[in-house]
């Protein structure tokens, strides 16, 4: 999703509108359709945010994303785009997906499909989506970087 | 639990539905005990979420993470070429039915065929014995902890310590991305190929039975409590609770190597296997291994 959208931009191709000035949820979730064609999750965890590390730093530039959702952290770069745009990173527990899921209570849509189920651009209404941990604030306080320069090795 | 002589397919069905459904009781008891002791708040709140959406999988019957993982199968006993049918057949319908997010992609590609098969899958180890039953495992594993792996050929004059600094090394540069707190599996020997093949076998061994060889034994306790004194903790945002059990094994090697495999299992590892004997099936999350 994060080539397709850059890549579609520098083109001059339509992106999606809504991408602007939204929280992204890093998630390849597990969707189901009802016979009339609409989409429901079935689970839906955080994945590993440091495989978008090479492209999200011009993906929030370009998008001002507000809020990033994900697990394990992101790099220093990453982490300057979002102290640029003022852009926070939420810790969710990897793995929780069915109670994850329950917090996205209507997919209003998706995009690119053709990318996959855990791929493709999915539109969430959110309730009571959690919980969260502000793990990297938007003044760039990393608390995986604390915890990371308190590690005991033997 | 005996059940009726079934087709083989349906077999491995439901083993990947328990897998994907129902979280091994030695790590859920496991982690319920780390939850007592744990005195990091933020920690404890990662290992209640963790907790809380387990129960709730099994109860509506759905997989307990959204990444189901490339189902990686040990066939053991007694069995004949057709089983990689039905095997392939089960992994097809579980994708439909249960459902899988579909995972597998070429990797060049990266065109995802939407049925988890594809060239080479699904991924399974074949283990002839005498005996007179079809034992079948899966263990789905998921990227997030697979991509944390770690080969290395040390030099056999590292001895125990330099095995001991790679695997704690191994897991602790890992951080928070292999969703601990983790099951960590380690082989130790043979070539290059077996060794990280026995890294992953290691995660099929439940982490309440106790390692028969004294000096693993000594080296999964000291391991253990190295990772879990680090600080690393949930999800890699601090705690105690960073491992839930090491688990290793180790074969015969050249005398001028040293290999030894880290493969990390999330707290999610998923295992379950069938017995299947003239009498019935037999399923369980723990076998012998």
């Amino acid at each position: 999703m994060h080539i397709r959208a850059l890549k579609y931009l520098d083109e001059g191709k339509e992106v999606p509108a809504d991408i602007e000035g939204s929280v992204l949820f890093h998630c390849g979730p597990i969707m189901a359709q009802r016979d009339d064609g609409s989409w429901y999750v079935v689970a839906a965890g955080p994945t590993t945010s440091a495989r978008m590390n090479k492209l999200e730093p011009e993906f929030i530039r370009r998008f001002h994303i507000r809020a990033i959702i994900g697990k394990g952290g992101m790099s220093k770069d990453t982490v300057d785009a979002m102290k640029e745009c003022g852009c926070v990173y939420l810790a969710a527990t990897g793995g929780a997906a069915i109670s994850l899921a329950e917090g996205l209570n209507r997919c209003s849509g998706n995009d690119w499909l053709d990318l996959g189920m855990a791929e493709a651009l999915w539109r969430f209404d959110t309730n009571k989506f959690g919980p969260l941990i502000v793990a990297i604030d938007a003044d760039g306080n990393s608390l995986y970087e604390k915890v990371n320069a308190s590690l005991v090795r033997p | 639990m005996i059940k009726l002589p079934e087709p083989v397919e349906d077999v491995v069905y439901n083993i990947i539905r328990l897998a994907n459904t129902k979280l091994p009781e030695d790590i859920g008891w496991a982690m319920e005990a780390a939850s007592g002791w744990e005195q990091n708040q933020i920690a404890y709140t990662q290992l209640g979420a963790i907790m809380d959406n387990v129960k709730k999988a099994e109860h509506i019957g759905r997989p307990m993470c959204q990444d189901t993982g490339i189902p990686v199968f040990y066939v053991k006993g007694r069995f004949d070429s057709s089983i990689g049918k039905a095997i392939a057949k089960a992994v097809e319908r579980a994708t439909k039915e249960i459902p899988l997010r579909p995972n597998t992609v070429d990797p060049i590609t990266r065109e995802n065929c939407g049925s988890n098969l594809g060239p080479g899958m699904p991924i399974i180890h074949y283990i002839p014995t005498d005996d007179d039953f079809t034992q079948i495992t899966v263990l789905p594993k998921g990227a997030g902890s697979e991509n944390m792996t770690r080969l290395a050929m040390l030099n056999p004059a590292d001895g125990i310590e330099g095995v001991k600094k790679f695997i704690i090394d191994s897991v602790l540069d890992a951080g928070g991305r292999p969703c601990p707190p983790t099951i960590v599996g380690v082989g130790i020997g043979g070539t290059s190929d077996v060794c990280v093949a026995m890294a992953k076998e290691a995660l099929l061994i439940p982490i309440d039975v106790e390692n028969p060889d004294p000096v693993l034994r000594q080296m999964e306790e000291d391991i253990f409590v190295a990772l879990n004194s680090s600080g690393l903790g949930p999800m890699g945002l601090g705690g105690s609770t960073t491992a839930l059990g090491v688990r290793i094994k180790k074969c015969a090697c050249h005398t001028a190597s040293l290999p030894v495999a880290v493969n990390i299992g999330c707290w999610a590892t998923r295992r379950a296997s069938a017995k299947i004997t003239d009498n019935g099936v037999e399923y369980s999350q723990g076998v012998k291994f």
